[in-house]
C-alpha cells in the first residue's frame, strides 16, 4: 500500500460522501420513512409520478403587435391629416397573420418625400416601402417585430406566474416552451382539476372604463337604427355587447354604444379587491394609481350627467349615471356575479393583464393514483434489472465481478447525487433512463474486463494485462460515451417534459460512469494487485 | 466462466443470410407502413384525447361504446388497457374531435356520458359547491373542499379552513389508494375521515362506477410541431454521429454506422407498425437512444478494426474484420445480454406507461447488436471490394490512428 492508492482512495470516498450528501442531504434520522423523504425532499418526482396538470399554451403574439399597428395607423392618419396629405384608404391586408402590414392606398402624387419623412419622424420601428398605384406598404422591422413578440410572451408568462402564485398552487413550474414557437410550459403538480386554473389563466382582464353614449338596445340592428343618421355609428363610438337590468331577473342581453377612447384602463389600476356593492351583491372595488386617478377626475368632472361603461374584455360590464367627479376609487358590479368570480377577478385584475391573447394547446393530467402505480412498477423494474445484472457480474467474472459491482453501485449513487444536486426531475422514462445506464454503464466494465482476458491468453503478466486492458479499453470507451452523450444532447434539445428528463440522467448516468467504471475500477485492480505475490493469477 | 473462447466464426461469409435477414424484416416494415397499418402515431404527435377510465368492475366495452354514441362522439376507439383484472379502459377520440378553442371539451363529454346514475334532478354546481349531483369519484379536491367549507357539517369556527383542508385530503387519499374509484361513501369512515363530514358527503355527493386516471389532450398544432422535431431530432442525431465518425476514423466508417443505425430505425418502427403499437413522444426517445446504443455496438467492433489493420498490414481485410468480430464476440454479447436483461426488466416490471418505450429497446437492442456484426463490418469490406474493382488503391481504409 502506497500514499498514492490512499490518495486516491481517499478522493473515491470523498466522493462518495458528497454525492451520497445530493441524495440525502443529513437525514433526521436513519429509519426507511424517514431515508425515503430525505430522498424526495432531493430529488423531485415529474409530474408522471406525483400527479398533477402539465399545459402548453400558444401567446397569440400578433394580438400585441396587432395592438401597435392599430396604433401605428392612428399615427399616420393624424400626420396624413395635418400635412394635408389625401390617400383613399388604410388598411392591414393581412391581419390575422401579418398585422404589422399596413398599407396606405392612393396616395396623392408628389408626397414622396413628406410621406418618407412623416415615417422616419413618427414612427421610426417601421419600414417603409412604395408599389404600384400610389400605394405604400409599411412593415415593422423584423428585429423589432421579433422583441416585440419574444415581450409578450415574457409578460405573458409574468402574469400567469403572478396568478397562479396567488391561487397557493405548490412548486408550478411556467417557463417558454419550444423552439422560438411563442408557447409557455406550465407545470402544476397536485392539481386535479385544471379547470378553474386555466380559466383563470386564461383570462385577459382588459378593463376599460368609457363614455356611454346609448343602450341599453335590444339588438345590434336596434342599435344602428337608434343612431342618428340612422344605420352609421359615429366614427368615435363603438358597438359591445352587455345586459340590461344585471342582477334582476328581467337581465337579459343587450348592446351599448360606447366611446372608442377609454377614460382609465387595467394599466392604471393599483389595487383591486372583492367586495360588495350597495344590495350585499358580490363585487370588485378598485383603486386607481395617482395618474389614472387624475385622468378618471377629469373625465367624470367633465361628464357630470353622463353615463359612464365598464367594460371588461370587451363586455359591457355595468352602465351608472356620473353624480359627482370620481377621483380614484371605482367599483365592478356586475349583478350575476358570484363570489368565487369576484374572488378571482380581482386577484386577476390585480395580477396584471395579459398583454396578448392565450390558447391552450395540450393539456395532461396525471392522476395521483396513477402516479404512485408508475413509481412502484419504474422501482420494482429498476431493482429487477439492476439485481440480474449484478448477479450476473459476480458469476462471470468472480472477483472482478465485486469490482465491477462496485463500481455499478457507486456509478448510481453518483448518478442520483448528480440530480440531486442540479435539481433535476426524475420522470417515469427518467427511472428508464438510470436503469438503461446501469446496462450500458456495465458496457464499460465488460470492454475491460474482456480486454485483460484476452490479454492474459496472449501470456501477459496480470500487472501488464491490467495496464494493456485499461489503454486500449479507454479510447473505445470514449467513442461509445461520446455519442451516446451525443444522441441524448439531442433528444434534450427537442425533447418535452419527461422525454426530457430521460436525457438528463442518461447523460448524467454516462458521465459518473466514466468516473466510476475507469477510475474506480482501475484503483481496486491495482490494490488488488499489489496484495498478491508475483505470478499470482487474478481472479477474472 | 467464459461463453466465447477462441472463437472463430466466418461471418462475412454468411452475409446473403444476413442480408436475406435483414432485407424480410424491412421490407416487412415497410409495406406495413405504407399499405396496411400506416406508421401509428401515438396521440403526441397525431393530436386528439385520451382518457384513461378505472372502473370498479370488469368494464362491458360495447355498454360504453353505446354511451360514446349517446353523447354524440364520433367514432372513439374503445378498448382495456393494461391487464383485465385492473379494469381500466383507454378512450381514444381522434383529432377531429379536439379543438384547440376548448381543448377540454372532448374529455367533459366522455365523463358526462359515463356518469349514468347522477341522481335525477341533480347536479353539480362548480362555484357554489355541490348540490347532490356531484360524482366523489371524479370530483376534484377543490369541489370537495368548496362544499365541505358551505355545509360546514363538523359545525367548525374560525379554523374551519384548515380542518375541512386536512378532511378533503384525508378522502381524496383514500380515493388514491384505491386506485381512484371506490363503491361506498362509507368506506371512509376510520379513514381519517369525521362521521359528520361521511354523512354530510352523502347528502351531496353520488358515487359513479369509474374514476378518471389520467387525461391526454393535444391539440393539432403541437403534435404537428411534435413530428417535425422528432423528425429532425432523428436527422441531427445521425449527422452528429457522421461528423464524430468521420472525425475520429474515415468518412465510410461515418457511412457504415449511419447505414447500419438506419437499417436498425427502420425495423424497429416497422416492428411497431405491424403491431400497431402506438409511437409516442417516449418511444421515439426509445429509439434515439437505440441510435446511440447500436452505435456504441458499431464503434466497439470499428475500433478493433482499426488496431488491428494496424498490426496486420499484409492480410485481406475481409480477414481482419472476420477477426475483429470475432475478438469482439464475447463483449458484444455479454454487453448486449446485460443490457437485454435490464431492458426486459422494464418490459415485464415497468407498468403499461413504458410499454411502448421497452418494447421499442427490447426490439433495438437485438436488432442494433445483430447489425453492429451483420451490417457495419460487411458494409466496410464492400466498399474496400467496390474500390478494389475500380483499380484504385485500397488501403484507404488503413483509418486514422490514435
Amino acid at each position: 500500500m502506497n500514499t498514492n492508492f490512499l490518495w486516491k482512495l481517499g478522493a473515491i470516498l470523498a466522493i462518495l460522501l458528497i454525492f451520497l450528501f445530493g441524495i440525502f442531504g443529513i437525514p433526521s434520522r436513519f429509519s426507511a420513512p424517514a431515508l425515503a423523504k430525505a430522498v424526495t425532499d432531493h430529488i423531485h418526482l415529474g409530474l408522471d409520478l406525483r400527479g398533477g396538470t402539465h399545459l402548453i399554451l400558444q401567446v397569440q403574439v400578433n394580438d400585441a403587435v396587432n395592438v401597435d399597428a392599430q396604433n401605428a395607423m392612428e399615427v399616420l392618419k393624424q400626420q396624413l391629416r395635418s400635412h394635408k396629405i389625401d390617400y383613399a384608404d388604410i388598411i392591414q391586408p393581412d391581419q390575422p397573420n401579418n398585422p404589422d402590414h399596413i398599407v396606405l392606398k392612393g396616395v396623392q402624387a408628389g408626397a414622396r418625400t413628406d410621406l418618407l419623412s412623416i415615417v422616419q419622424d413618427h414612427l421610426p420601428e417601421y419600414d417603409i416601402t412604395g408599389g404600384a398605384d400610389n400605394n405604400w406598404t409599411l412593415s415593422m422591422k423584423p428585429q423589432l417585430l421579433t422583441d416585440l413578440k419574444s415581450k409578450a410572451v415574457t409578460q405573458a408568462i409574468e402574469t400567469i406566474r403572478n396568478r397562479i402564485d396567488q391561487l397557493g398552487v405548490s412548486e408550478p413550474q411556467i417557463e417558454e416552451h419550444g423552439l422560438g414557437q411563442y408557447q409557455i410550459l406550465v407545470q402544476l403538480p397536485d392539481v386535479d382539476d385544471p379547470a378553474r386554473v386555466k380559466d383563470i389563466m386564461q383570462s385577459t382582464a382588459m378593463l376599460e372604463i368609457k363614455q356611454s353614449l346609448g343602450g341599453p338596445y335590444s339588438s345590434q340592428q336596434a342599435a344602428l337604427q337608434a343612431q342618428q343618421p340612422v344605420g352609421v355609428l359615429p366614427p368615435d363610438a363603438i358597438l359591445l355587447p352587455g345586459h340590461s337590468n344585471p342582477g334582476t331577473s328581467q337581465e337579459s342581453e343587450a348592446w351599448y354604444v360606447v366611446s372608442r377612447v377609454s377614460a382609465v384602463s387595467g394599466k392604471d389600476l393599483r389595487d383591486a379587491q372583492p367586495s360588495r356593492d350597495q344590495n350585499g351583491q358580490p363585487s370588485v372595488s378598485f383603486t386607481l394609481t395617482g395618474d389614472g386617478g387624475q385622468r378618471f377626475y377629469n373625465f367624470t368632472n367633465a361628464h357630470v350627467g353622463d353615463s359612464l361603461a365598464v367594460v371588461l374584455d370587451n363586455k359591457v360590464q355595468e352602465v351608472a349615471n356620473i353624480k359627482e367627479p370620481i377621483r380614484d376609487r371605482g367599483e365592478i358590479s356586475g349583478g350575476s356575479m358570484s363570489e368565487q368570480t369576484s374572488k378571482d377577478l380581482s386577484m386577476i385584475l390585480r395580477s396584471g393583464a395579459l398583454p396578448a391573447g392565450i390558447k391552450y394547446l395540450e393539456e395532461r393530467t396525471v392522476g395521483p393514483s396513477l402516479g404512485a402505480d408508475s413509481v412502484r412498477a419504474g422501482v420494482r423494474a429498476a431493482i429487477a434489472g439492476m439485481l440480474a445484472v449484478l448477479i450476473f457480474m459476480l458469476v462471470y467474472y468472480r472477483w472482478a465481478g465485486v469490482n465491477a459491482d462496485v463500481a455499478l453501485i457507486l456509478n448510481l449513487i453518483i448518478l442520483l447525487g448528480f440530480m440531486g444536486y442540479f435539481g433535476a426531475v426524475l420522470t417515469l422514462p427518467g427511472i428508464a433512463g438510470v436503469i438503461l445506464t446501469v446496462g450500458m454503464g456495465v458496457d464499460s466494465n465488460v470492454l475491460i474486463f474482456e480486454r485483460i482476458r484476452e490479454e492474459l491468453r496472449n501470456g501477459k503478466t496480470p500487472p501488464s494485462a491490467v495496464d494493456q486492458g485499461f489503454s486500449h479499453a479507454w479510447i473505445t470507451i470514449v467513442d461509445t460515451h461520446v455519442t451516446t452523450i451525443v444522441s441524448a444532447a439531442i433528444l434534450f434539445l427537442f425533447g418535452t417534459g419527461p422525454v426530457k428528463g430521460f436525457a438528463v440522467t442518461l447523460t448524467f448516468g454516462l458521465l459518473a460512469n466514466l468516473f466510476t467504471a475507469v477510475f474506480v475500477s482501475r484503483v481496486i485492480f491495482d490494490w488488488v494487485l499489489s496484495r498478491k505475490q508475483r505470478g499470482e493469477a487474478l481472479s477474472i | 466462466m467464459e461463453f466465447f473462447r477462441d472463437v472463430n466464426i466466418d461471418f462475412l461469409g454468411k452475409k446473403w443470410y444476413f442480408i436475406a435477414f435483414s432485407l424480410i424484416f424491412s421490407v416487412a416494415g415497410v409495406l406495413s407502413m405504407l399499405f396496411w397499418h400506416g406508421i401509428p402515431w401515438g396521440v403526441d404527435f397525431r393530436g386528439g384525447t385520451l382518457v384513461y377510465v378505472k372502473f370498479s368492475h370488469t368494464p362491458d366495452l360495447g355498454a360504453v361504446r353505446q354511451l360514446m354514441d349517446r353523447a354524440g362522439l364520433r367514432d372513439p376507439k374503445i378498448q382495456t388497457y393494461d391487464v383485465a383484472s385492473n379494469n381500466e379502459v383507454l378512450i381514444d377520440l381522434s383529432q377531429k374531435e379536439t379543438s384547440e378553442k376548448a381543448i377540454d371539451q372532448g374529455q367533459i363529454q366522455i365523463i358526462s356520458a359515463l356518469e349514468t346514475n347522477v341522481p335525477a334532478g341533480k347536479q353539480c354546481g362548480a362555484a357554489t359547491g355541490a348540490i347532490g349531483g356531484c360524482d366523489l369519484n371524479n370530483a376534484s379536491s377543490l369541489t370537495i373542499k368548496n362544499y365541505l367549507m358551505d355545509h360546514d357539517p363538523m359545525h367548525l369556527g374560525t379554523d374551519a379552513d384548515q380542518k375541512y383542508t386536512a378532511q378533503t385530503q384525508a378522502i381524496v387519499g383514500y380515493r388514491n389508494k384505491t386506485g381512484g374509484v371506490f363503491n361506498s361513501i362509507d368506506q371512509l369512515t376510520g379513514n381519517g375521515v369525521d362521521p359528520a363530514v361521511v354523512a354530510s358527503l352523502k347528502d351531496g355527493f353520488f358515487l359513479s362506477d369509474f374514476g378518471v386516471r389520467h387525461v391526454e389532450i393535444v391539440g393539432p398544432t403541437v403534435g404537428a410541431q411534435l413530428q417535425k422535431q422528432a423528425a429532425l431530432a432523428t436527422i441531427y442525431s445521425l449527422a452528429g454521429m457522421l461528423v464524430y465518425l468521420g472525425f475520429r476514423f474515415e468518412w465510410i466508417y461515418g457511412v457504415a454506422a449511419v447505414v447500419t443505425v438506419f437499417h436498425d430505425t427502420l425495423i424497429t418502427v416497422g416492428a411497431f407498425s405491424l403491431t400497431k403499437t402506438d409511437i409516442s413522444l417516449t418511444v421515439i426517445a426509445a429509439i434515439l437512444t437505440l441510435i446511440g446504443y447500436s452505435n456504441n455496438d458499431t464503434i466497439v467492433v470499428f475500433d478493433r478494426i482499426r488496431e488491428n489493420i494496424k498490426l496486420m498490414r499484409r492480410e485481406k481485410l475481409s480477414d481482419i474484420v472476420n477477426r475483429s468480430i470475432n475478438q469482439t464476440l464475447s463483449r458484444t454479447i455479454l454487453t448486449a445480454g446485460l443490457t437485454f436483461l435490464t431492458v426486459l426488466a422494464l418490459f415485464l416490471f415497468g407498468g403499461e406507461v413504458l410499454h411502448g418505450f421497452s418494447l421499442a429497446l427490447v426490439i433495438g437492442i437485438l436488432i442494433g447488436t445483430y447489425s453492429s456484426i451483420a451490417i457495419a463490418a460487411p458494409i466496410l469490406v464492400a466498399y474496400q471490394d467496390w474500390r478494389i474493382s475500380r483499380g484504385k488503391r485500397p488501403q484507404v481504409l488503413a483509418a486514422k490512428v490514435k
